[in-house]
């Protein structure tokens, strides 16, 4: 039976779970949609996980992903990491030398610069999804597409058409301005991945001095439009990983595998955990005015976690060694 | 006259036993909250920087509370600050509501004005008296601010900082029941021995952190997220470019010729920003190099939306940051801010400092 690290990123639109090796190897990979049901789905996959590969030895587990303080209650991580140090260690451990890694997600956007290994820089997208991958996603259904053929159409193009990508509502007003100018369609989806990518780079890559090696990971990676855009605007190869989509549990599970080795055991509670039922209820504390919304979650009726407040009166009245929610 | 004031940080703590040992009676408006915000938002211009609003919010809460006249303080640089008392006085009166302004203008402005002002507010008639009262109440802010700055180290270096939290939290929970000076002298000495009481880590350097940037933002948890909290939790220590205490010192104490600890700020930024820039933009620069100088692993800097002197210094700390190495995260907060958002880069910057140092340790 061979032994394997487990990497979790619960993110907003996606819930990825991956095996890997000792020799950081990847076995077993499942991206799912999270439709809002991070419990469910993250129940869902390690049951699934269970039934294709039988028996498994689980070392370790990292989460990672604006969930993973969740993910981390329900699985017993070993390590818990923001999602910009995760895709950082993995992209490193796909090009060691790499300097600048992009990193485009459903919601968000990053950009995270390294020189020697380490992260010097980053940024994520502030106040706007116009660079992001839900962005492309209404675009395509707006232009009658599939998202999956989005990228390949634009490669199609010989003659982009210049759309405002400031802003996702402009640029859709903008987009069917141009439909009804009579503009074919692989023209305005290579205009659209250029939006994008000159969105990004005015946005979240401004004053960052992006070096290669280049990076492009994330799931809009899978645009092989935005691939092109992005090297036509850099002026340089961009690499995108085998694993590109599953980049932050990929990261997460090498740093459980460091951090398993330093402590000698794992929190792991066991693949079992998806047979056990667990009840989420919520209740607004009325200690101020600040009536917070305090989540509670319970398994199997035994008091898990509370959180939710801003005072740490509830959150902190649990026991629990290493998280702090508040 | 029931005198109100805007929320600061640990300012009503201070405000608030100062004013009842002389004898006012005090309305300190209820802790910030969602409501606050709320009725802010509401109330004020959609485009105005958020301590407005929380301001505004503020207001409101004190006077359903039975405030009827509110202190504030004035300014005269270029920053939207120095139309906030007239702004807000202009929208209260549009709500509705009766109650008196009292602001205090900078002295430079002129003496007779303030003079006034102080003496109606204080609740005195000579200038001794004066002199007692502002001693009493600097004693109080700055023991105030003693007692965050102990809390920020002691959570830290605490082995459950959580613990911190508790007394904290009670803390504020009695200020509001204590009555003037004695009681809330007695009360913050209580607090610093439970701080002190709390068990700490041995051989641990913290990662060390300054916090600088617009001064409201910096000094009110409620608008940044608790930072400070949140940084003690995760091991780091904190320090603040701007308190109560240093802006007293260099505004009132050592006026006119301000205070040693800005001036050296004003120093530091000069090869980068020679001049007054309005608020604190050019303090935010100076501290940034303050901290790099004094071995600080870095820097997050953070202004309310649309802060106009804080924008200014921003393009300047890349800078710093590119020439001297040094680690600055700007942090922009407004009503829209998402917090999950904020707490990954928080958190994000926190591993990079952390990997700057393992890296250095090995070399």
């Amino acid at each position: 039976m061979s032994r394997y690290y487990m990497g979790i990123d619960v993110g907003s639109v996606s819930t990825n779970i991956i095996l890997m090796d000792e020799n950081k190897d990847i076995h077993y990979k499942k991206y799912m949609r999270t439709l809002g049901k991070p419990i469910d789905m993250l129940k869902e996959g390690i049951g699934e996980m269970e039934r294709d590969l039988k028996k498994v030895e689980i070392a370790g587990v990292g989460v990672t992903g604006s969930g993973r303080y969740l993910a981390d209650i329900i699985v017993g991580a070993d390590i818990v990491k923001n999602e910009i140090t995760a895709h950082a260690v993995a992209g490193l451990n796909f090009i060691p030398e790499v300097k600048t890694i992009i990193e485009i997600g459903g919601q968000d956007s990053k950009i995270i610069i390294l020189r020697d290994r380490i992260v010097v820089d980053f940024a994520m997208n502030t106040v706007c999804a116009a660079g992001t991958g839900s962005f492309l996603d209404r675009q395509a259904i707006r232009l009658g597409i599939d998202i999956d053929e989005f990228g390949s159409l634009a490669l199609q193009s010989n003659n982009s058409v210049r759309i405002a990508g400031r802003c996702a509502v402009f640029a859709e007003s903008d987009m069917i301005h141009k439909q009804q100018l009579g503009h074919n369609q692989s023209d305005i989806a290579r205009g659209l991945c250029e939006a994008l990518v000159r969105n990004y780079l005015n946005n979240v890559g401004k004053g960052k001095e992006i070096l290669a090696p280049i990076m492009f990971q994330g799931g809009v990676a899978a645009n092989v439009g935005i691939k092109a855009a992005f090297e036509e605007a850099l002026g340089q190869k961009v690499y995108i990983p085998k694993d590109y989509d599953v980049m932050g549990a990929i990261g997460v599970a090498i740093l459980a595998k460091e951090e398993v080795k330093k402590k000698g055991r794992s929190n792991f509670k066991g693949t079992s955990i998806h047979n056990v039922d667990y009840k989420v209820s919520g209740f607004e504390c009325d200690g101020c005015s600040n009536v917070c919304e305090v989540v509670e979650i319970r398994e199997d009726g035994r008091l898990l976690a509370r959180y939710g407040d801003k005072c740490g009166k509830w959150s902190n009245s649990i026991d629990k060694d290493n998280i702090k929610l508040a | 006259m029931k005198i109100t004031f805007p929320h600061m940080g640990n300012i009503y703590i201070a405000g608030k036993a100062f004013l009842e040992a002389l004898g006012q009676e005090v309305i300190p408006p209820p802790r910030c909250s969602r409501r606050t915000l709320e009725l802010g938002i509401k109330h004020s211009p959609e485009t105005i920087c958020l301590p407005l609003k929380i301001m505004i919010g503020n207001f409101i809460e004190s006077i359903e509370k039975g405030a009827d006249t509110i202190l504030l303080v004035g300014s005269c640089g270029p920053c939207r600050f120095g139309f906030y008392s007239i702004l807000e006085e202009g929208i209260l009166r549009d709500l509705g509501y009766d109650v008196e302004f009292i602001v205090y203008e900078p002295i430079g402005e002129g003496i007779n004005k303030l003079k006034e002002n102080v003496f109606k507010t204080l609740n005195i008639t000579n200038i001794g008296e004066v002199l007692k009262a502002a001693r009493l109440g600097w004693r109080l802010i700055h023991k105030a601010d003693q007692i965050t700055e102990l809390a920020n180290e002691t959570r830290a270096y605490a082995k459950d900082s959580s613990r911190v939290d508790l007394i904290i939290n009670n803390y504020h929970r009695k200020v509001e029941q204590v009555f003037g000076e004695e009681e809330m002298m007695d009360l913050m000495d209580k607090t610093i021995n439970s701080l002190n009481k709390v068990e700490r880590k041995k051989n641990y350097e913290p990662i060390r952190i300054g916090l600088i940037g617009e001064i409201y933002t910096l000094i009110e948890p409620f608008v940044n997220f608790d930072i400070e909290r949140r940084l003690g939790h995760m091991g780091v220590l904190v320090e603040k470019s701007l308190t109560p205490t240093i802006w007293l010192d260099h505004h009132v104490l050592k006026f006119p010729f301000g205070s040693r600890n800005e001036k050296e700020k004003h120093r530091l930024a000069r090869p980068y920003l020679k001049t007054l820039v309005g608020g604190h933009g050019r303090e935010t620069v100076g501290a940034a190099i303050g901290y790099e100088k004094r071995g600080f692993d870095g820097a997050i800097q953070l202004l309310p939306l649309n802060c106009m002197p804080e924008i200014v210094a921003k393009p300047i700390l890349n800078r710093i940051n590119r020439d001297l190495e040094f680690p600055i995260m700007t942090l922009i907060l407004d009503e829209m801010t998402g917090e999950a958002g904020f707490i990954t880069r928080l958190e994000a910057f926190v591993d990079l400092l952390n990997r700057r140092r393992e890296e250095d340790s090995v070399v």
